[in-house]
């Protein structure tokens, strides 16, 4: 590779992209909306470029940009896609077609859906190989190989054979990197590769791409929204708003002296300064050795699991995707009765059974759940879907109801004006918010919080755990807050449980649990979360004591 | 390794056996609800009342329902569909010529429809919303919305009267050359491929456009597949169980539903067959013409249920 003559041409120059789309309002005309706003960028072989932003930032309408792709309706309207010197833009649907899968391949958000779920891996990895003719079936099938091992998957040699049903979701984001990787494409678009992932497979994941577009001298445009996770893997970085682009600089410049006061905020997110409560001297809500399985008994989710909740604090369950959480949140609202172990609310037990329990103790507690815009009717408006509760457990009708849905409305920060609004009017943020409202609208002493930012924007998130935090100092209601990140633990816990494989592994105040000496795997869960710093992840691999469970 | 899927199976066939026995038990008691006396039928207005309670006792009708049941079904089960009335001869034997001339029709409807169907459903979702996908779809609609009599005189009117191409009446025998059985099927084989089209087409292009919205049809297209590889290779195989099961209903219609077609064309198949014996209350042939179509439905309704299980790859290669 010649440095100088790279530089001189960059393997992708965009120039003043703009990407516009139809939207069909209800009720209105259609209108044309600009989703990208001229936005220039130029990346040369061999490096990476993280673009970042929040969701309607534009970030995955500019990385498919590159392969000429365009999602539901997505059109390119203005400027110039000039890739190995040539604007793509102008070759047509052939010309995309070309390209797509040789030049330039792309590795999605969630490899379980990207992948086939009728074929082989083998047969979908080399599929784009075979298509646009660049070596035998043999050769591709060799290189493939090849690349499993560089990605450190087991059983390199048969994983292909393998449908994608068979293999775990951390397993699968790196058979799509090496599926990317087999074409021997000059540019890899990866679109949020490890959200979907857990925190400490996440960590394995990562360190796999950056070693293999190390080796093997590939550009990548690193989409995320996640600014901890693309310094680890990214030469520059783009910082994206609404389509428009607000900074773009070395990766170092944008994390230690960001110039803009958004890339600021991204940065310092997550800090919320949440001091530690001592427990009271008696909980409200006990879990005492509680057993729960599906399937009759066959699986075994929650093994002799016991925790206390006191009034008005905040009990943080932190754990991998199946260890057992929610399955604990299920087992204490009666949704999944315990085969064994009791739950005793203000001292006395409650029925295991849902359908058991008093109207009284359904009003007690209460849930707010992940997907804010399922679990609300769509066709009910956010007076209704506030109002029920006060209605249903209260009796209170009319005026009076109408009273309470002002006043909750205005404890969650949301203006009267959002009463007549659908769902679907809503962002996700004000989802939440009114997801919030309705379980306070009950008056609950327990609102069971599962997961409730990890679908949202990093900043979005913020101001949802502030809004809680405010809401417990006035209506002194305890949270039972279940998440797999850490960082939103550490700013509102006041004690902690970390689960593993169905079990407490540890428990006590937040103090505490965060202070060594750690067990294994709270060492490794705690290791895992990115840190916003250069060679953070080359530190935190060599400093493992255990693998994670997604291996 | 397969043990679940051949499990899953098992349980289909047995549930389509029990299904077959309780249909034989409703269509036993069905005929012995109507009114009328076999033996009174046999021997006509003239019977004397000896003959009769000798008749009777000869066929067993003295015995209690469930013995007779028992003894009709032990019967089918050895081959033996009884004799009928209005004409005295072993019903097995008529049977077997007609019902081999239905399934060659069915089967000759089948190998256009089927495939041209499937066809028809990929094109039309290549080209999705555009002028060839609604031209495909209102023609389907067209032939499917037309009552197939009309279809069928249709059929006779330009291609047997006017144009003098194909014969009017398909008249079939045995030991018929292979080529003039085709000439002679080829206007009702049409006549059920139109009927039998849409449904298939339809499906095919619904299904199919379920699955194009996955991501994994994205990523297809952005190894730089054409449009119809896509739908091809990445989203048929994922459609694939729905549009079985609605080819295997039909196939069945085109076996125990072609009575109106038959009848137009003086075909010689199962459904004529029925109508004859209906309208002399011939009640052995309508029993066992009867149990042979329910048994071809429940069979092609195992069928499809098999080919969806084995169709799905999380069944076929479990964790």
């Amino acid at each position: 590779m010649t440095d100088g003559k790279a530089k001189s041409t960059p393997l992708l120059d965009i120039r003043n992209l703009r990407i516009e789309a139809t939207v069909y309002p209800p009720g209105e005309a259609p209108k044309t909306i600009t989703l990208v706003h001229d936005v220039s960028l130029t990346l040369e072989k061999g490096k990476v470029l993280g673009l970042i932003g929040e969701s309607g930032a534009g970030k995955s309408t500019i990385g498919l940009s590159a392969m000429g792709y365009g999602r539901g309706g997505v059109r390119i309207t203005g400027g110039e896609v000039i890739l190995n010197g040539r604007d793509i833009l102008k070759g047509g649907k052939e010309g995309f077609r070309k390209l797509r899968g040789r030049e330039v391949c792309y590795v999605a958000q969630s490899a379980a859906a990207a992948f086939n779920p009728a074929h082989r891996l083998m047969d979908q990895v080399v599929e784009a190989t075979l298509l646009h003719g660049t070596a035998t079936r043999a050769e591709a099938e060799k290189r493939a190989i090849a690349l499993f091992k560089k990605l450190s998957l087991p059983n390199p040699e048969t994983i292909g054979e393998r449908f994608p049903h068979q293999v775990s979701g951390g397993q699968l984001q790196r058979v799509m990197t090496a599926m990317a990787l087999c074409s021997e494409p000059d540019l890899i678009v990866f679109d949020e590769p490890t959200t979907a992932l857990d925190v400490t497979t996440q960590i394995d994941v990562l360190s796999a791409i950056k070693d293999a577009i190390r080796d093997t001298h590939v550009a990548a445009l690193y989409i995320t929204h996640d600014l901890a996770v693309v310094a680890q893997v990214s030469d520059e970085i783009m910082v994206l708003r609404h389509g428009r682009l607000v900074e773009w600089g070395g990766t170092r410049q944008i994390i230690k002296e960001p110039r803009q006061e958004y890339t600021n905020a991204l940065v310092s997110v997550h800090e919320i300064e949440h001091a530690e409560q001592n427990p009271g001297a008696t909980p409200f809500l006990s879990v005492k050795n509680v057993t729960a399985a599906y399937g009759g008994g066959q699986v075994k989710v929650l093994k002799n699991v016991s925790v206390d909740i006191y009034p008005g604090q905040t009990l943080a369950v932190v754990g991998e995707s199946g260890s057992g959480k929610s399955t604990l949140a299920r087992a204490i609202t009666g949704l999944l009765p315990p085969e064994q172990g009791t739950v005793t609310f203000d001292g006395r037990p409650l029925a295991n059974r849902l359908a058991d329990r008093p109207k009284e103790d359904l009003r007690q507690l209460q849930m707010i759940y992940q997907m804010a815009d399922v679990a609300m009717n769509p066709r009910q408006t956010v007076g209704t879907i506030i109002g029920r509760p006060l209605e249903f457990y209260f009796g209170i009708r009319g005026r009076e109801r109408d009273r309470r849905v002002a006043e909750l409305l205005d404890e969650i920060e949301m203006g009267k004006g959002f009463v007549d609004r659908y769902p679907a009017e809503l962002s996700g943020g004000q989802k939440q918010r009114v997801c919030i409202a309705r379980s306070l609208a009950a008056k609950p002493k327990l609102i069971i919080c599962d997961e409730v930012t990890s679908a949202l924007d990093p900043l979005v998130a913020n101001g949802i755990l502030k809004l809680l935090l405010n809401l417990q100092q006035h209506e002194k209601v305890a949270y039972l807050f279940i998440t797999h990140d850490l960082a939103t633990v550490k700013s509102i816990a006041d004690s902690i449980a970390v689960m593993y494989r169905g079990e407490v592994v540890r428990y006590g105040s937040k103090s505490k649990v965060l202070t060594p000496p750690f067990d294994a795997y709270t060492d490794l869960l705690l290791s895992s979360v990115p840190e916003m710093e250069i060679g953070w992840l080359e530190k935190a691999i060599k400093g493992r004591r255990m693998a994670s469970a997604g291996n | 390794m397969s043990s679940p899927i051949l499990k899953l199976i098992a349980q289909r066939i047995a549930l389509g056996i029990i299904l077959l026995l309780a249909i034989s038990v409703l269509i036993f008691a069905g005929t012995q609800i109507l009114p009328g006396d076999v033996a009174q039928a046999i021997l006509g207005q003239s019977a004397t009342p000896e003959s009769l309670a000798n008749l009777r006792e000869q066929l067993g009708l003295n015995d209690p329902a469930y013995i007779r049941y028992f003894h009709w079904l032990g019967g089918v089960l050895t081959g033996d569909l009884g004799t009928a009335m209005s004409s005295g001869q072993d019903i097995a034997t008529s049977i077997k010529g007609r019902l081999w001339n239905t399934l060659f029709l069915a089967f000759w409807a089948a190998i256009v429809a089927v495939p041209l169907a499937i066809a028809l459903g990929l094109t039309a979702v290549r080209y999705r919303n555009g002028w060839v996908d609604k031209l495909i779809s209102g023609l389907a609609l067209a032939s499917t919305s037309f009552p197939e009599f009309f279809i069928g005189y249709l059929l006779v009117y330009f291609f047997a009267v006017k144009w003098q191409i194909f014969p009017a009446i398909s008249t079939v025998y045995e030991g018929m050359p292979f080529g003039e059985r085709m000439q002679a099927i080829a206007l009702p084989a049409t006549a059920l491929t139109l009927v039998v089209l849409a449904h298939m087409m339809r499906m095919t292009r619904a299904a199919i456009l379920n699955v194009m919205q996955s991501a994994y049809v994205e990523t297809a297209e952005l190894k730089g597949l054409s449009a119809f590889s896509v739908i091809r290779k990445h989203a048929f195989p994922n459609a694939i169980a729905p549009i079985i099961n609605v080819v295997m209903l039909n196939l069945a219609y085109l076996i125990v539903g072609v009575v109106v077609v038959e009848v137009i064309f003086v075909y010689p198949g199962m459904g004529q067959y029925l109508v004859d014996h209906v309208t002399k209350r011939d009640v052995p042939v309508v029993q066992a013409v009867g149990l042979i179509f329910a048994a071809v439905y429940i069979s092609l309704n195992i069928i499809a249920d098999i080919a969806a299980i084995v169709a799905n790859p999380r069944l076929r290669h479990p964790k």
